[in-house]
């Protein structure tokens, strides 16, 4: 009930005037990589059932090649900082924080899964769409660390 | 008529549940009351319908020096244990010893993957709970942290953790207020990997003590190992079936 009026407060706020709008609304970042099929309207809503539902197929079935792995949100999703690394949940510009702040409802997903794209210690040096260099840039510098 | 969002939602999960190939058996008891069963054959990219993942360990070809398995497992799974009592334990070297002859045996123990596993028989929420193919996981979204399991475990293989963590692995979350043990490297077995982070250790410091495969598999070598030479399970007297076997103890 609390998430549908929240949905029926975030397209209210849709509909003013777009002057309103930009001061009202959180500055949502953008992602990389291919926009959801579905529209990003149905994901902003449905987002929740969607993780939930897909979460269970992973831990109980082991399916995880699912539609919506929270893995996958991080990977494209993610904001980088000044430094030009992926800022973690700690930060308030991180994604999912940009709007469950604005709205006030927080989520506790980042207390055990990882907030950042894996090998984000490197990520600063190349965009993401670059991410298949990062196994060989990670294996020279481990080669040469030994 | 339009369907609200949220029913909408449910109705794409739903396809891309019946996608994954999962047999979906529903009946209608009575208006609004519908009784569903999942079964069958799990799907073609999940678990291996009917496999029982198991370790084979060889305590005559493990050092009581090596903890390679130890450290692998710290680092595929990221949890690190600096010798406190609080401090998660995955898996630890034990050495034992038999008093009248002296004689020591050093050996990796962790979770041993029971067949009737009482950390399940306890776990109030159900988030204790044994995949189809045998792996006893914690289900983190519904564990409360009671710790009931680590009281009913005999082997003491889990570990609840104390402290907020930070910086974990993407295929190994965990977090504070849950309680954790050895998952089988389930995240490499159904990516088809076929080992474990410690017997890829094991097997790389060159000791190949220990095994891992699929002890309902008549034809992979773990099943015919242990058809052939002697092992036994770690307090067989409970009668558990462990999915954990030793050799040489």
């Amino acid at each position: 009930m609390i998430r549908r009026f929240i949905s029926v407060l975030v397209m209210a706020a849709l509909l003013v005037t777009p002057s309103y709008a930009e001061e009202l609304l959180p500055d949502i970042p953008k992602a990389t990589g291919e926009p959801h099929p579905e529209g990003n309207e149905y994901w902003r809503i449905n987002h929740p059932t969607l993780l939930r539902h897909d979460r269970d197929l992973t831990v109980i079935d082991g399916i995880r090649d699912v539609n919506a792995s929270l893995a996958q949100c991080v990977a494209c999703h993610a904001v980088k900082g000044p430094d030009s690394a992926p800022v973690t949940y700690e930060s308030p510009e991180y994604f999912c924080r940009v709007c469950h702040d604005f709205a006030a409802v927080q989520i506790n997903c980042f207390e055990c899964h990882k907030s950042v794209p894996d090998g984000a210690e490197l990520t600063g040096l190349l965009p993401l769409s670059r991410q298949d260099e990062m196994a060989t840039l990670q294996a020279y510098i481990d080669g040469a660390g030994q | 008529m339009t369907m609200p969002a949220s029913e909408k939602g449910a109705e794409i999960s739903r396809r891309d549940f019946l996608k994954s190939g999962a047999a979906l058996a529903s009946v209608t008891l009575a208006p609004g009351v519908t009784l569903m069963a999942f079964g069958g054959n799990a799907s073609a990219d999940g678990l291996k319908p009917g496999a029982r993942w198991g370790l084979l360990i060889d305590a005559a070809k493990c050092p009581s020096d090596c903890s390679a398995c130890v450290s692998a497992c710290s680092a595929e799974q990221g949890w690190e244990n600096n010798g406190l009592d609080t401090d998660p334990q995955w898996i630890r070297k034990v050495t034992l010893r038999d008093k009248k002859t002296g004689r020591e045996n050093s050996l990796p123990v962790m979770c041993q993957h029971c067949d009737e596993p009482p950390c399940v028989d306890v776990c109030p929420t159900g988030a204790s709970f044994k995949r189809e193919d045998g792996i006893v996981l914690v289900n983190r979204h519904t564990c409360i942290g009671c710790r009931y399991c680590m009281m009913a475990c005999p082997f003491k293989a889990r570990s609840f953790v104390h402290e907020p963590v930070t910086n974990q692995k993407t295929i190994s979350p965990r977090g504070m207020g849950t309680v954790e043990g050895c998952n089988l490297c389930v995240h490499k077995i159904d990516r088809g990997d076929g080992t474990t982070a410690c017997v890829e250790a094991c097997t790389a410091t060159g000791h190949n003590a220990m095994m891992f495969g699929d002890l309902n598999d008549p034809e992979s070598e773990i099943a015919k190992a242990v058809s052939t030479y002697a092992s036994q399970e770690l307090r067989a007297d409970l009668g558990l079936n462990l999915g954990v076997r030793y050799q040489n103890i």
